[in-house]
């Protein structure tokens, strides 16, 4: 190995997945160009020099989650993952419409529930549902919006089309990593940053904020939102206060509300004060105790109650979990043709749904090629891979899908696209997924250019989850303006500099005046050469 | 402001302001132990532990000293607990504290370890003292002047008149001629305003003046107690319901009055207990405002028993 042609990128090998950066014959892809060039003028010592800056700044500012109890800074790799604008141009839409046809399906099954009636979907599904509350039944959220934020999980298989994995809509989290990730990435890239023209992500929580004011109850000029946080033992805690910072709002746990009348205050210094939206980082279980589980102390007393008679906005609504049920899922484009009489622009995986018998069989067969996911799982937890699964795995996996058939489904194996991620081994493919964000502000759903890259750091390793050991990756859009690098501007577009002449900055007398310190010098005798004395 | 939060930043304030003093406390007493010739050091450790209210066996070694008070982690009374403390209150309240703020706390507590096994304390000492500046300073420089800014100042001004009031009571302790005023001044960094102020040489009754009841420097027992009034005061602004913070403001003018109208000889002869009295002041000041700012007027307990 010479040392002049050594570059991080020596030796990077595609896998059989899908690269983003690199085709099979070592050809950079488009997007990635400017960051492959970027990355190969710098030495491997830089890259790992850089690392381990990027890491020192996040536990600086604890940036961090809580792994078995302790708290770790939540890892973020160095390369980002580039994604072009004409992609941008399918995913975003396709998220928009998604989004659009949780909203419907949301509000059908809170109300009418024509989807069932009209033979779309089996009843037996949504009340067995374990997320399907009757107690939201009757709950109208003020402006229609049940899903204020929602992040849909996007995969790329091997043929590099974008698919739906999974859908978030009761409290998807993870998007102030997407903030803090581009605040980092941004110091350490600045350059390639302004000259690929990446989209900016930081308007996200004032879009937040503007959407969550407009689903205020009544006509209330300046409502007071509060987060709702479990608490500061919660993994995500980090993400409730940076939200709550940066949208200027407070950050409040179950303790700090009380209701009186149906109406929803927070215990402040100066009293009780009343509160009209709020934004909940809290599961629907622990919301109210009156409600829910009794033993909850994360909720308030009351809340459900308040929301009914329309005292306050609980967002994302209670209930949402029925549409983010794996096996409402495999309805997904039948209903967004029903609801919304379009095709869907983002396909599904190929999903068995277990509790239908032909299907069930077949998977029964093939169980070591697929993998299989409890239905109401979140985080990775109990996904079995048939592939990597052992015998007595598998053996388990098989008696326990037989002895709840609606709590299992099944789906081919995707090999995940994948990333150069740094390890300990210089520069390696890994897998990876996308968490777009959007936002429903009741008028117009709105798609964050950017979302959270989970990235598995384990070679070959398929679930990204970072409670399973994943980290992230700083997620660039391009298509936005470029703010650097420009051909020469136009001469037109000179500043003129006349009309911001400023009064000069002002300084002690003495500092400027030499003429009086060569007096005082001059007084002393002679002044050598080297002579110390002012 | 949320009680919650109001009552963590009232504790970083007390926090910090703690563990300077704490330094600057354990500074002196180190140097006393290194000049004195005639020293009984385990039991002028035994009553500097308790000057701060720490439970002890005896005899008391140097080394157990600076594990109570500087590095034992586990112990409350330590600055290595207290730097933690103020950064866990922090934490809670990361939305109202502004980012530089969080930043120097969490800093300083993710560089606490590698003091652990100082040769050299005074070190630490000059680095604690240093660290709470960044944090007084930052917070100064970006802190708008509402309720947040109140309650950190209420903390801190207590605090702080609570541990001047401890460290004159080691002029008085058993087995030493304990610090001179010289050291004591110092170790308020009050030396060179006193030479500025009084234009004299260090007497005692002069510096003791200086020391408990200066207008105008900042680390004066009067000048503390009065800052927490004040601050008490803008806190309750406009607000009706008077009764408990005015007690509370009382408790406080009292102690400074006791000792701004008291002939300063009168108070050098019973020094341990005027300055019990100033930590009493403080302490029934502290409830008070838990009491008013702090706790929900009724909390609501939700059981099943009760539909």
């Amino acid at each position: 190995m010479t040392a002049d042609q050594h570059t991080p990128w020596t030796g990077y090998q595609p896998v059989q997945a899908w690269d983003e950066a690199v085709d099979l014959d070592g050809k950079v892809r488009d997007p990635y160009r400017r960051v492959y060039s970027e990355i190969d003028r710098m030495s491997g010592d830089d890259l790992y020099s850089r690392a381990e800056a990027l890491a020192s700044t996040y536990l600086a500012q604890g940036v961090t989650f809580d792994h078995a109890g302790e708290e770790r800074p939540f890892p973020l790799d160095i390369v980002p993952r580039v994604v072009g604008g004409e992609e941008w141009d399918i995913i975003s839409p396709g998220v928009a419409q998604r989004v659009r046809t949780l909203e419907a399906f949301l509000a059908d099954v809170y109300g009418s529930q024509h989807c069932v009636n009209d033979g779309l979907v089996p009843r037996r599904l949504i009340a067995t549902s374990q997320y399907f509350y009757r107690s939201a039944a009757g709950i109208d959220p003020a402006n229609g919006v049940r899903a204020h934020v929602s992040g849909i999980d996007l995969v790329r298989d091997q043929h590099g089309i974008w698919r739906v994995l999974e859908d978030n809509v009761r409290v998807p989290s993870g998007v102030s990593y997407v903030l803090s990730n581009r605040r980092a990435m941004s110091q350490m890239f600045p350059d390639m940053f302004g000259a690929m023209g990446v989209r900016p992500v930081l308007e996200y929580s004032q879009r937040l904020r503007a959407a969550l004011a407009r689903c205020a109850p009544g006509d209330i000029d300046d409502p007071t939102i509060v987060v709702l946080t479990p608490g500061v033992f919660n993994s995500a805690y980090y993400e409730h206060s940076l939200l709550a910072r940066t949208m200027g709002v407070e950050l409040v746990e179950g303790r700090d509300l009380e209701t009186h009348n149906g109406r929803v205050y927070m215990r402040t210094t100066a009293g009780r004060r009343r509160v009209d939206v709020i934004y909940r980082r809290v599961d629907d279980d622990f919301l109210d105790p009156v409600t829910f589980r009794p033993d909850s102390a994360l909720g308030a007393p009351g809340l459900v109650h308040a929301a009914r008679l329309g005292n306050v906005t609980i967002a994302n609504a209670i209930g949402n979990g029925v549409a983010d049920d794996k096996l409402i899922y495999t309805y997904m484009p039948e209903l967004t043709r029903y609801y919304l009489g379009e095709d869907p622009i983002l396909p599904n995986v190929d999903t068995w749904r277990l509790e239908e018998e032909e299907a069930r069989e077949e998977v029964m067969d093939r169980l070591d090629e697929l993998v299989v996911k409890p239905v109401d799982g979140a985080g990775g937890k109990g996904v079995i891979i048939g592939p990597k699964a052992s015998r007595s795995e598998l053996d388990e996996a098989r008696a326990r899908i037989l002895e709840d058939p609606r709590g299992w489904i099944a789906q081919p194996v995707i090999q995940l696209s994948t990333v150069p991620t740094l390890t300990d081994d210089g520069l390696e493919p890994r897998h990876v997924d996308l968490r777009p964000f959007a936002i429903n502000d009741g008028d117009d759903v709105w798609v964050l250019p950017g979302g959270l890259t989970r990235v598995a750091l384990a070679r070959g390793q398929l679930i990204v989850n970072s409670s399973q050991g994943g980290g992230s990756k700083d997620t660039w859009v391009l298509g936005g303006e470029r703010q650097r690098g420009r051909a020469a501007p136009p001469p037109e577009s000179r500043v003129e500099l006349g009309g911001i002449a400023a009064v000069p900055q002002a300084a002690h007398p003495d500092d400027i005046e030499h003429g009086q310190q060569q007096q005082q010098q001059q007084q002393q005798g002679e002044p050598r050469q080297g002579d110390g004395s002012c | 402001m949320l009680s919650r939060i109001a009552e963590s930043l009232f504790w970083i304030g007390r926090y910090v302001e703690r563990a300077d003093n704490t330094a600057r406390l354990l500074d002196v007493h180190l140097n006393v132990l290194l000049e004195d010739p005639w020293v009984d050091e385990p039991s002028a450790n035994g009553s500097l532990l308790s000057v701060m209210n720490c439970g002890f066996e005896a005899p008391v070694s140097r080394r157990d000293v600076l594990q109570t008070l500087a590095f034992d982690p586990e112990l409350s009374s330590s600055i290595a607990w207290t730097l933690g403390a103020a950064r866990e209150n922090a934490r809670r309240a990361r939305e109202v504290i502004s980012t530089e703020v969080w930043e120097s706390l969490n800093m300083t507590r993710n560089q606490l370890p590698r003091w652990t096994s100082a040769a050299r304390p005074h070190e630490f000492f000059v680095w604690v003292r240093e660290r709470a500046a960044v944090v007084w300073g930052l917070h100064s420089a970006t802190t708008s002047r509402d309720d947040a800014w109140h309650f950190m100042e209420l903390g801190r001004s207590l605090e702080r008149a609570d541990m001047i009031a401890r460290l004159l009571m080691t002029r008085h302790f058993e087995g030493t001629t304990g610090p001179n005023w010289t050291t004591l001044l110092r170790s308020c960094s009050a030396h060179e305003a006193y030479l500025r102020t009084v234009r004299a040489l260090v007497t005692e009754e002069r510096a003791a003046e200086f020391l408990l009841v200066d207008r105008l420097f900042p680390r004066s027992i009067a000048y503390n107690l009065q800052k927490a009034e004040d601050t008490l005061g803008r806190i309750e602004g406009a607000s009706n319901s008077r009764a408990l913070s005015d007690r509370a403001r009382l408790a406080l003018g009292r102690a400074r009055t006791n000792l701004e109208y008291r002939d300063v000889r009168d108070v050098l002869d019973d020094l341990p207990g005027q300055m019990r009295e100033v930590q009493g002041a403080c302490a029934t000041a502290s409830d008070l405002i838990r009491d008013r700012y702090f706790l929900p007027a009724s909390t609501v307990l939700w059981n099943q028993e009760a539909l």
